[in-house]
């Protein structure tokens, strides 16, 4: 018996250009969604009279740019939108059809052993549990993201077409509702960007490479006495 | 695109073999980097312009088709409120209302299509149907503000005042100075809560909300709904309108 190394398949093909294609795609609609925001930017964190933090500060939007932009912003938003709306309903479908989805939606442990994920990444002594391709707080960040993906095409067509889906504003709670929900989504994606870049850096080389080209080396067994 | 390597004479390491998928793909991400730095720099480059460029154009205008064939119907209703709904709205645009409108000396131009042009007096509009509708009324920038309305339909309008003209595919509105212009597909013009408004929370519209009459479309975002209006056409050509030439969507729909 010896050990050996040999070419393992971490990720589809079709995984990564979804992946890879949304990134740019998804820069592109938060920006164009701030030129849209800045001309009417309610949001902040604070209750009553005290605000805590203002969604979003003068220098922020000068730093950005996106001062007296509306018109562009809209053109931009509602173009990249379908880019944005193809790429995601590709990829769930490709991921359910392909079966790939088993890899990534939590079952029933996949709460506890999530809190373990989180309890070992921030330091403690405590054990992973076994693991596939994804670990359980992977499984659950995954599908979170590919919901509010999914989410935010719906409240998009909501302020987009409020008078012809009625239904959708109304399931949404109202156009204004659904316009906070909008923009918490987004919030919500660059945190998770946030935390998925001190991830894949903590991963180290092979786990990003894996992500660009499909491959890693793994480590098996073999037996070399010709039985 | 990298090209496929000439076949090994001895099999590839698993090694070997990763290196070469590796250099493949990263070669592709960087082109892939290239492109998106590309279109970023794009979006850069028309920032700040007066118009919006032909291929944003464009797909607004396949988005408008998509909507008008696939979504748009005078059955789909925007949502209405109780009176105690009703908030504040605040006065967002006065261009063409910048000088004080004599009331009194206030008529209406109409141009029906193919039948020769009119004068029409308020007293006109308010013997047509009165429609009394609580809407949220939408900004482009992006707020709204609960509002009740009075007015007449353009159906009735267009019925009684220039019969066959609903046959035109564009409404075009003016104010008296025509400094501020709409142009207005017909299938939005014609909705039920479309509405020449006269009255607007319970009272005769005053002069900065558009008075004597204004146009109130819950189809359309506010920068359609013109204040004052002093002449109405109805026309095939797409009419010139004020903020289409700002850069903004033409359709404007909601």
């Amino acid at each position: 018996m010896s050990r050996v190394k040999v070419l393992e398949e971490k990720h589809k093909l079709a995984t990564r250009w979804f992946h890879w294609l949304n990134f740019p795609i998804l820069a592109a609609m938060i920006y164009s969604g701030l030129l849209i925001y800045w001309s009417y930017d309610p949001y902040r964190i604070g209750l009553g009279n005290v605000t805590i933090f203002h969604f979003f500060p003068k220098g922020f939007y000068e730093l950005t740019g996106v001062v007296q932009q509306l018109a562009i912003g809209m053109a931009l938003h509602f173009a990249i939108a379908w880019l944005f709306a193809i790429n995601g309903i590709a990829y769930v479908l490709y991921t359910l059809i392909s079966g790939e989805w088993r890899a990534l939606t939590p079952d029933r442990n996949s709460f506890r052993e999530a809190a373990h994920v989180a309890l070992h990444d921030v330091g403690f002594p405590v054990p992973l549990p076994p693991q596939g391709r994804y670990n359980a707080a992977q499984r659950i960040t995954y599908s979170a993201i590919v919901l509010m993906g999914g989410l935010s095409l719906l409240t998009g067509l909501a302020i987009y077409k409020p008078a012809q889906l009625h239904w959708l504003s109304a399931t949404l709670g109202g156009y204004e509702w659904a316009r906070w929900e909008h923009f918490w989504l987004t919030m919500g994606y660059v945190g998770f960007f946030v935390i998925h870049i001190a991830q894949v850096i903590r991963a180290g080389w092979a786990n990003f490479r894996a992500m660009v080209c499909g491959y890693d080396l793994k480590e098996t067994e073999i037996n070399t006495n010709g039985d | 695109m990298a090209t496929k390597p000439k076949a090994p004479k001895t099999p590839l390491s698993p090694e070997q073999e990763l290196a070469r998928r590796s250099r493949r793909s990263f070669l592709a991400l960087g082109a892939g980097t290239v492109g998106a730095a590309a279109g970023g720099y794009w979006i850069h480059s028309v920032m700040g312009q007066d118009d919006l460029p032909a291929s944003l154009r464009s797909i607004l205008g396949v988005n408008e088709r998509v909507v008008r064939t696939a979504l748009y119907s005078d059955r789909h209703l925007a949502r209405t409120y109780p009176a105690s709904a009703i908030g504040k709205i605040k006065v967002n645009g006065e261009i063409g209302m910048e000088e004080p409108i004599d009331q009194a000396a206030w008529c209406l131009d109409l141009a029906p299509l193919g039948s020769p042009a009119r004068t029409l007096s308020i007293a006109d509009i308010r013997s047509l149907p009165r429609f009394e509708e609580t809407i949220d009324f939408k900004c482009v920038e992006g707020w709204s503000t609960v509002t009740q309305f009075a007015g007449a339909r353009i159906s009735d309008f267009t019925a009684k005042f220039a019969p066959g003209s609903e046959k035109a595919a564009y409404v075009a509105m003016r104010t008296p100075s025509k400094d501020y212009y709409v142009g207005v597909d017909m299938p939005s013009a014609l909705h039920p809560q479309t509405l020449l408004a006269y009255e607007m929370n319970g009272k005769p519209l005053e002069d900065r909300h558009g008075a004597p009459l204004r146009l109130v479309m819950p189809v359309k975002y506010g920068i359609k709904n013109i204040k004052r209006i002093g002449g109405i056409e109805y026309t095939n050509e797409r009419p010139a309108d004020y903020w289409f030439e700002q850069g903004y969507d033409y359709y404007a729909g909601l």
